[in-house]
């Protein structure tokens, strides 16, 4: 099992990176994260730029939300090589503790901080076990795990709202700009605000694909036997990328529960961890870029055809069916070779 | 005393149905390497396509074969369209398939048939009927009748007939299979309609109990799973023998604990199993093919 990606894996991620992060003089100036982080910010300020409404920067901070929960799948799945499909849990975690912290009394920064590292935690006392195992445990276990979540957020009403949903108070990133004096709507502060998060999200797994920790991941990746041949320590090297997309996901989660202002337990549902998956293989599971694209797509594309409510399982199964069979590395580095082969 | 005689009459009754899709489950994983998140599905064809026959008036002899037929014909076309042409894929990019091909499934499924709860009337009568202090519904006495009958169809099937030891030998070297004259790509088709109809048939002696509608596939496939874990992938009486304790434990969990997490059981015995038997109760100990 372990021995057959082989050859196929290390390929995409070369690629992907080589392609995206640049492989010219600016980035061994500035390094590859940085690098990332400019290019991210740079799109954020020309979103910026071309928005003629609040409806548009609403949408937009939902793509970089999503992008920056979707980066948390590319170390997970690009990186690592495991599928988790309970991830929404994780997300809707960060998403709850931040609503239900301001109804005791908590602040939000320190609710959303309390959530993410619950989120962490579930993630390693969870992942250690399944880790030790390969292959299809992590999905099945994490299916379990997100549904378990989604019933708890459902049924506890007390302290959730149950299937209706809960109301988030506190924080409102306008404050922040006022602070330095810039008076934006609420719609456009939060759409800053999440483009940040997600561009320095970026940056990070960018520098971590770069790291020893990085490298022995991908390793892992290529074949499990052979990385723990070279004297890594596997499972612990895969429960820390657990851990890892664990947060990126809860971290997302209590952005969209501010943003937003309120939640509903679908944000921790099965069809939520589908969608983050089906993003990153649809843009490209081994670079952050892919994450972005997958990310765009598959939150502009409900919002500009309205009958896609209607099919909208049917067009992610398929989504997720033709590119593991077409185009298995996803759209990013299919158009970066297509591009490189026309210029060679 | 007669309250918990109910309870293990519910929980066997539960159990029977998770164990023929861990039975589908198995037979496909060990035909093929793989775990087919799609299975769930099989279950929701079988019961939606019946109720929808039956509901258009056909005699119930003639809408549960053909819901049969439209599960086993769903399962090649799963094979043949998604994952025959995924060829040597990666696992990871197998499972992603399979989910991939169990949401559009459910997509289809709400496109074709709607996305209300279905069920119809058991096959001898909705009457219960007493045993010691408790009741069982005819339909159980169907339900379990049906999964003991799979599981011994399977082990005749895979042990005594051609086409049978044809998969199992398919499974156990795909190319050593071929070498010898046997036609592995007929064997995969095979496993795969096989399952897909145990699958249908499951859900079509459950829905008048259980009640189905478009979106339960995946919760069944969960169920599905935690049988087949808890027996040990890849056993067939595991799975019988799983797919029977987890409904008991599930029904026990309703009776005794709380009804809201009930299925929050199958989920927990997964966690256990994995932290403290990963072979399960009937499973070889996990090789690895490296």
């Amino acid at each position: 099992m372990a021995g057959q990606g082989t050859t196929v894996a290390t390929a995409p991620v070369e690629t992907a990176r080589r392609a995206h992060v640049g492989n010219g003089k600016a980035r061994a100036l500035i390094g590859p994260g940085l690098c990332t982080f400019l290019i991210f910010a740079v799109l954020v300020a020309l979103g910026a730029l071309i928005f003629p409404s609040s409806y548009f920067y609403r949408v937009g901070t939902l793509v970089w939300i999503n992008t920056l929960a979707v980066t948390g799948i590319v170390v997970l799945l690009g990186y690592v090589g495991l599928v988790s499909l309970g991830h929404a849990g994780f997300f809707a975690i960060g998403a709850y503790a931040t609503a239900i912290g301001p109804n005791y009394g908590i602040p939000s920064p320190l609710a959303m901080a309390g959530g993410v590292a619950l989120a962490g935690l579930l993630a390693l006392v969870v992942g250690r076990p399944i880790l030790r195992l390969s292959g299809y445990y992590l999905a099945i276990a994490t299916l379990g795990l997100g549904m378990l979540i989604w019933m708890v957020l459902s049924k506890e009403a007390w302290l959730t709202g149950g299937p209706d949903g809960m109301t988030v108070s506190g924080m409102n990133a306008r404050n922040l700009f006022k602070l330095v004096g810039l008076k934006l709507k609420s719609a456009e502060a939060w759409y800053w605000v999440a483009g940040f998060v997600a561009a320095i999200g970026a940056a990070i797994a960018v520098n971590l694909a770069n790291s020893p920790s990085g490298r022995a991941l991908r390793a892992i990746h290529d074949s499990d036997v052979a990385a723990r041949s070279l004297g890594i320590d596997v499972a612990r090297a895969k429960s820390r990328a657990f851990v890892i997309s664990a947060i990126y996901a809860a971290v997302a989660g209590a952005l969209l529960a501010l943003a937003n202002g309120y939640i509903t337990p679908e944000t921790g549902g099965f069809m939520h961890s589908v969608e983050m998956v089906t993003m990153a293989v649809l843009g490209g599971a081994a670079s952050v870029f892919g994450a972005l694209v997958g990310a765009l797509i598959l939150t502009a594309l409900p919002q500009l055809l309205t009958v896609f409510a209607d099919y909208e399982h049917m067009v992610l199964g398929a989504i997720m069916v033709v590119t593991m069979i077409a185009m298995r590395r996803g759209l990013v580095p299919f158009i970066a070779d297509l591009w490189n082969r026309r210029k060679s | 005393m007669s309250e918990l005689l109910q309870f293990l009459i519910s929980g066997i009754t539960v159990g029977a149905i998770y164990a023929a899709i861990a039975l589908g489950f198995t037979l496909i994983y060990n035909a093929s390497g793989v775990v087919n998140f799609a299975q769930g599905e099989f279950v929701v064809i079988g019961g939606m396509t019946a109720a929808a026959l039956i509901g258009a008036g056909v005699p119930v002899w003639i809408a549960a074969p053909l819901a049969v037929i439209a599960g086993m014909l769903v399962g090649v076309l799963l094979y043949r369209l998604a994952i025959r042409p995924a060829g040597q894929a990666p696992l990871v990019s197998l499972i992603i398939i399979t989910i991939g091909a169990s949401i559009f499934l459910r997509g289809a499924m709400q496109a074709v048939f709607d996305k209300q709860i279905h069920r119809y009337d058991g096959f001898s009568g909705d009457a219960p009927l007493r045993v010691g202090g408790a009741t069982i519904l005819p339909q159980s006495l169907w339900i379990i009748g049906g999964s003991v009958a799979v599981f011994a169809f399977l082990a005749w099937f895979l042990n005594r007939t051609r086409a049978g030891r044809g998969i199992r030998a398919t499974a156990s070297n795909r190319m050593a299979a071929a070498l010898v004259g046997i036609n592995t790509g007929r064997a995969m088709n095979l496993s795969f309609a096989l399952s897909a109809a145990i699958g249908a048939l499951a859900g079509v002696l459950a829905t008048p109990v259980t009640f189905t509608s478009y979106d339960v596939g995946v919760l069944m496939a969960l169920k599905g799973f935690s049988a087949t874990m808890l027996g040990g992938v890849g056993s067939p009486l595991g799975a019988l023998a799983g797919g029977l304790l987890i409904g008991l434990i599930e029904a026990l969990t309703a009776g005794y604990i709380s009804s809201d997490y009930k299925d929050a059981s199958a989920f927990i015995v997964i966690l256990l199993v994995l932290f403290l038997r990963p072979q399960g109760l009937f499973g070889a100990r996990i090789m690895e093919r490296v």
